[in-house]
């Protein structure tokens, strides 16, 4: 049976049967594969505490039918136990890993949602910066890489030069006064310069921004992301703002 | 597929944690070939633990009556608290006769993933068992993983500041394995976790 053997961060984990799980992987080389992992649930699997929700692992698996099973581990980065120690760094993980599992395809190579999902989890358990401000820096690129860039200065229907009052989530963000669609937001010009830094990893300006702006930033990130995603994500729901 | 009454029993077994389509399919046939006494002893089980089993006012245990057999108990100390997950841990603790304490049962573990935050879970309910004042020590038993670590180092920030002795089951080596085959996850924690022999 072919096998094959890759750098991996686990996005999440499902139970099946009586002691497997169902591993959903994003994996350097191949993109998002679906392994089973047998006997991770019983106390005493070897690679139970590996194949858990944002570590980072080396993995070999052997391809099967629908799934593939894992037949070995190796702990490259274990995230996810730091991660997991702080209800804020654990939400916020959970809800990127849920972002990247949406934004990525079976079996398509993801070389930069691995690597910006890598780093993401890196500086959450850095516990540099805030948390929420790490996770909607992620959020914002992640939709970047997959398309989906927000505007924040120029006006995303027609490109006049911002910036611009308006925005407006389903118009692609900022929006001219001659493109502005009805019931278009108007937040703080600190919010999209916010939002504008986070895109860009300019955390001088992050860092230093008002609660007040990181909030509302927050909640465009959130509607820009369930715009683009058909079904809302779960764990969004979960984070404390 | 098959007919009518055994395609709907194939469906419903299906529907089962941990039965996939085959499994379905051969309880489905062993049934069919049971004794009638037998599938009838499973079906009154069935039925009766619906009608019977709800869970402890207390602490949220399956129970038979208002109180699960351990809240019932007089002889068990009342003064300790072990906040656990799901019923079944319930069970795996008194399996090892070493506590003899009551439990607090959450109902589940944090999962943002699957939408469950700390408000589906039964913390509120135990806040108000420690408001009472006679309980002196909590000792917290999730589940040795990931969700059960969140959930127990939200339990944890919760319970600082309050006047109680809080503990955590440790985290260690499996009894019978060796050391070299430990992920460095439960090596890690089993050094954390590393009890004085002496000084
Ligand atoms: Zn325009
Ligand atoms: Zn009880």
């Amino acid at each position: 049976m072919p096998t094959y053997r890759d750098e991996a961060i686990v996005l999440r984990t499902q139970k099946l049967g009586e002691s497997d799980r169902i591993i959903t992987l994003l994996t350097r080389r191949l993109g998002k594969v679906r392994a089973v992992g047998r006997g991770v649930r019983k106390t005493k699997s070897k690679f139970g505490a590996r194949l858990e929700p944002a570590m980072v692992i080396d993995v070999q698996c052997y391809e099967g039918r629908s799934l593939d099973t894992v037949t070995q581990t190796e702990s490259i980065d274990p995230l996810g136990d730091r991660l997991a120690r702080g209800i804020e760094t654990w939400t916020a993980a959970s809800v990127m890993l849920e972002t990247c599992d949406r934004l990525t395809e079976e079996r398509e190579p993801a070389l930069q949602q691995f690597l910006l999902l890598r780093g993401a989890l890196t500086s959450l358990a850095g516990a540099v910066h805030d948390p929420n401000l790490v996770l909607d820096a992620y959020l914002l690129r992640a939709m970047a890489i997959a398309g989906y860039a927000p505007s924040f200065h120029d006006c995303a229907k027609c490109g006049a030069p911002g910036p611009h009052l308006a925005f407006n989530v389903v118009g692609g963000g900022s929006v001219c006064p001659l493109c502005r669609p009805p019931g278009s937001a108007a937040p703080a010009r600190e919010t999209l310069g916010l939002l504008s830094a986070l895109l860009t990893g300019d955390w001088v300006i992050a860092d230093a921004s008002d609660p007040r702006h990181r909030r509302e930033g927050a909640g465009l990130v959130a509607a820009f992301l369930q715009w683009h995603l058909e079904r809302g994500l779960r764990s969004l729901r979960m984070v404390e703002r | 597929m098959y007919e009518g009454a055994v395609q709907d029993l194939i469906d419903e077994l299906g529907r089962l944690p941990g039965v996939g389509p085959k499994g379905a399919q051969r309880i489905a046939f062993h049934l069919l070939q049971a004794d009638p006494q037998d599938v009838e002893r499973l079906s009154d089980v069935l039925l009766a633990v619906k009608e019977k089993v709800r869970y402890c006012e207390r602490c949220f245990n399956v129970a038979e009556s208002q109180l699960c057999r351990v809240c019932a108990d007089q002889r068990r100390d009342q003064s300790a608290i072990c906040v656990v997950e799901e019923p079944k841990d319930v069970v795996a603790i008194e399996r090892t006769r070493e506590f003899r304490g009551t439990y607090h049962v959450l109902g589940g573990a944090i999962s943002p993933i699957d939408g469950i935050g700390p408000g589906d879970l039964r913390f509120t309910e135990l806040m108000t068992r420690l408001a009472s004042g006679e309980v002196t020590e909590v000792i917290i038993a999730t589940d040795p993983n990931l969700e059960g670590e969140a959930t127990a180092a939200y339990l944890s920030r919760f319970l600082k500041g309050m006047d109680l002795k809080v503990t955590r089951l440790a985290s260690g080596l499996p009894v019978g394995g060796d050391l070299e085959y430990a992920d460095e996850v439960t090596l890690g924690r089993a050094f954390e976790g590393r009890t004085l022999v002496h000084v």
